[in-house]
């Protein structure tokens, strides 16, 4: 007979506490953080009705004059304009449209936690220590798993789908944010504090925008990640495109999943450009002067 | 009371390391870099560094890498601090400062330049030249009106909305002189600020900073490993070794008197009859003749003077009182030491 693993303790009691521990606290302060992110739902959900209700071909151009400013080139303004155009002719627009506003909040969350605690990662070697580590799991953990405790805190719907995909997208900005700093020329940063200038000073004036370049390879994977948190965040009530999908799924309706899975796809690429021509351009008028 | 000098420097001492005290105690003690370096993995900067800069004067630290000068110019603005000793700037001092002061010191008082310029890649050149200014609080208009003069001052009017990298190695370090020269601090540090530059701009430099020196009379703390760059530039110079002042004098009295073998040899190739003068050469006595030398200039330029007669020549300082005679036999003697 195989021999098991000796049971050293008793991890079903360890499990019961934890549950027994957070639905405590899902009783005590539930209601307190609904509240809480009643604001955040409140603009996500203005967010998705403003780009439903604008015509197409409004946000067609919008998104062609993004990538135009992003680029500062027509083709990768017009290729942009195409994509957007065929999103809405495989009969995706109202999905891709809620895809979007929760791409879009969930990246300006994650950017607006994550980018000053990667500030103060960059200046505490003992802040980064701690960090590091935890950000490894948050990338490594399944991603079903984040979905528990916010389903239990919030119940099914658009918050705890919004602060799952947070939670995953957001090691990326928060990593490369402490990188690019770090990654600074320390004698231009020597230099700034020869002449005086304050901490703040030196991170405004020099650390950010030096780092700018890193900091947005970091929002684009954030938003990279976000974006393909969507079909497993559909299963709580997210919506959009990936919820398509998983009816896909649920009626073995294999049009249905293709369809709103090149939807996906062609959002990807869309923001992908976008993000990444201006990072080139701006690590190329970076490049210039060394 | 207050000193002729600008900066004192007093028993100032470096120890890089994870406990720099205990090593300072050692040092003291007697154990030396090696030892130091051997038994506990602390690496000896600078050892108990005396200097008294005068205002208005160059100042040359001279010494080859690694013998801890960059180390010691950057305890006079304090971004680095000594393990022990005091460093007084006008009277005041500088460790004493808390962070504000420490700041308004540095936005103020001393300014700097770097080997490798150190702009700001991302700002132009009047932005790179008013950043002290601006940092300070200084209106925006009335910054960009300062900086102007300040790029006109370098000879790069304009250039102002260039960026450095479009600017030649020369031009980067000008802009970098600009930035240092528009806080109007009255102490300017300059650790390597020519060595990055190839020998003609370099020259060049030299020359524009004497020239700019001349008219502003700022405290210059100049570092090099360069001899010809020191004896150029400095009023005095400090030769440094492995973190220990070996010599601090000018240079015709470092060229005549070396205080060791290692300033021997350091100061062996160089051309003295361009640097020694006549009246370091002179010695007491009166002679006759019409000839007479003046006691600064050069030897190399009383070749023509000397070679006319075997009488010693009277040398007389720019007032007019003798400094001493001059023979050919103490000229060959000061040149053949070498």
């Amino acid at each position: 007979m195989a021999q098991g693993f000796p049971e050293i303790f008793d991890v079903r009691a360890l499990g019961r506490a934890i549950d027994t521990g957070f639905n405590q606290i899902v009783a005590d302060y539930g209601a307190t953080l609904e509240a809480i992110f009643l604001p955040i739902l409140k603009l996500l959900l203005a967010m998705e009705k403003i780009l439903q209700w604008l015509p197409w071909w409004v946000v067609i151009l919008v998104l062609a004059a993004l990538a135009y400013a992003a680029s500062r080139r027509w083709g990768i303004a017009l290729a942009v304009a195409v994509m957007t155009f065929a999103i809405g002719l495989i009969g995706v627009w109202d999905a891709a449209m809620a895809t979007i506003a929760l791409m879009v909040v969930a990246t300006l969350l994650a950017v607006i936690v994550g980018l000053p605690i990667g500030v103060a990662m960059s200046r505490s070697k003992r802040m980064q220590s701690i960090t590091l580590p935890v950000l490894d799991v948050m990338q490594t953990m399944p991603i079903f798993v984040y979905l528990i405790p916010f389903v239990m805190l919030f119940g099914p719907g658009k918050i705890p789908a919004l602060l799952a995909t947070i939670v995953f997208a957001i090691p990326p900005v928060i990593r490369l944010t402490n990188l690019g700093i770090r990654g600074v020329d320390p004698e231009i940063v020597e230099a700034t504090r020869a002449f005086g200038a304050s901490p703040a000073q030196i991170l405004l004036s020099v650390q950010i925008p030096l780092a700018l370049p890193t900091i947005l390879a970091g929002i684009n994977q954030t938003t990279m990640m976000a974006l393909s948190m969507v079909v497993i965040a559909s299963m709580i009530g997210a919506g959009g495109l990936g919820y398509q999908v998983l009816q896909g799924i649920q009626r073995l309706q294999i049009s249905s999943g293709l369809m709103a899975g090149l939807g996906i796809v062609l959002l990807a690429i869309i923001f992908d450009r976008i993000a990444q021509s201006y990072g080139k351009r701006m690590q190329k008028s970076l490049k210039l002067d060394h | 009371m207050t000193t002729p000098f600008k900066i004192r420097v007093e028993q100032v001492s470096k120890i890089f390391g994870p406990d720099p005290k205990t090593a300072m105690a050692a040092v003291n003690a007697g154990m030396g870099k090696a030892a130091l370096l051997a038994q506990s993995n602390h690496v000896l900067g600078l050892h108990n560094i005396n200097l008294n800069i005068r205002a208005g004067e160059t100042f040359v630290i001279m010494g080859l890498s690694g013998s801890g000068k960059s180390t010691l110019i950057r305890h006079f603005n304090r971004l680095i601090e000594p393990t022990a000793g005091r460093i007084l700037v006008d009277d005041t001092d500088v460790l004493s400062l808390n962070a504000a002061d420490l700041r308004s010191f540095r936005r103020k008082k001393i300014s700097m330049v770097f080997q490798r310029f150190a702009l700001l890649p991302h700002k132009t050149v009047l932005e790179n030249v008013i950043y002290g200014l601006v940092i300070d609080g200084m209106p925006k208009a009335q910054a960009r009106a300062k900086g102007a003069e300040q790029v006109a001052l370098v000879d790069l009017a304009g250039f102002e909305n260039h960026y450095p990298g479009q600017l030649s190695g020369g031009m980067q370090q000008r802009v970098g002189l600009a930035r240092a020269l528009a806080t109007d601090a009255e102490i300017l540090l300059m650790d390597e600020a020519f060595s990055a530059l190839d020998p003609l701009i370099r020259h060049d430099m030299q020359l524009q900073l004497r020239e700019i020196q001349a008219r502003l009379h700022k405290t210059i703390v100049f570092i090099t490993h360069d001899l010809d760059e020191a004896l150029l530039l400095g009023d005095h110079i400090a030769i440094l070794k492995d973190g220990v002042l070996r010599q601090v004098g000018t240079g015709p009295e470092i060229l005549v008197s070396p205080a060791d073998d290692y300033v021997a040899r350091f100061v062996r190739d160089v051309n003295r009859a361009r640097i020694v003068t006549c009246g370091a050469l002179a010695v007491p006595g009166q002679a006759g003749g019409d000839i007479e030398l003046s006691a600064d200039q050069t030897i190399e330029s009383a070749y023509a003077a000397l070679a006319q007669t075997d009488a010693p020549l009277t040398v007389r300082q720019a007032n007019g009182d003798l400094a001493g005679v001059l023979t050919r036999q103490q000229v060959f003697d000061a040149l053949a030491r070498a």
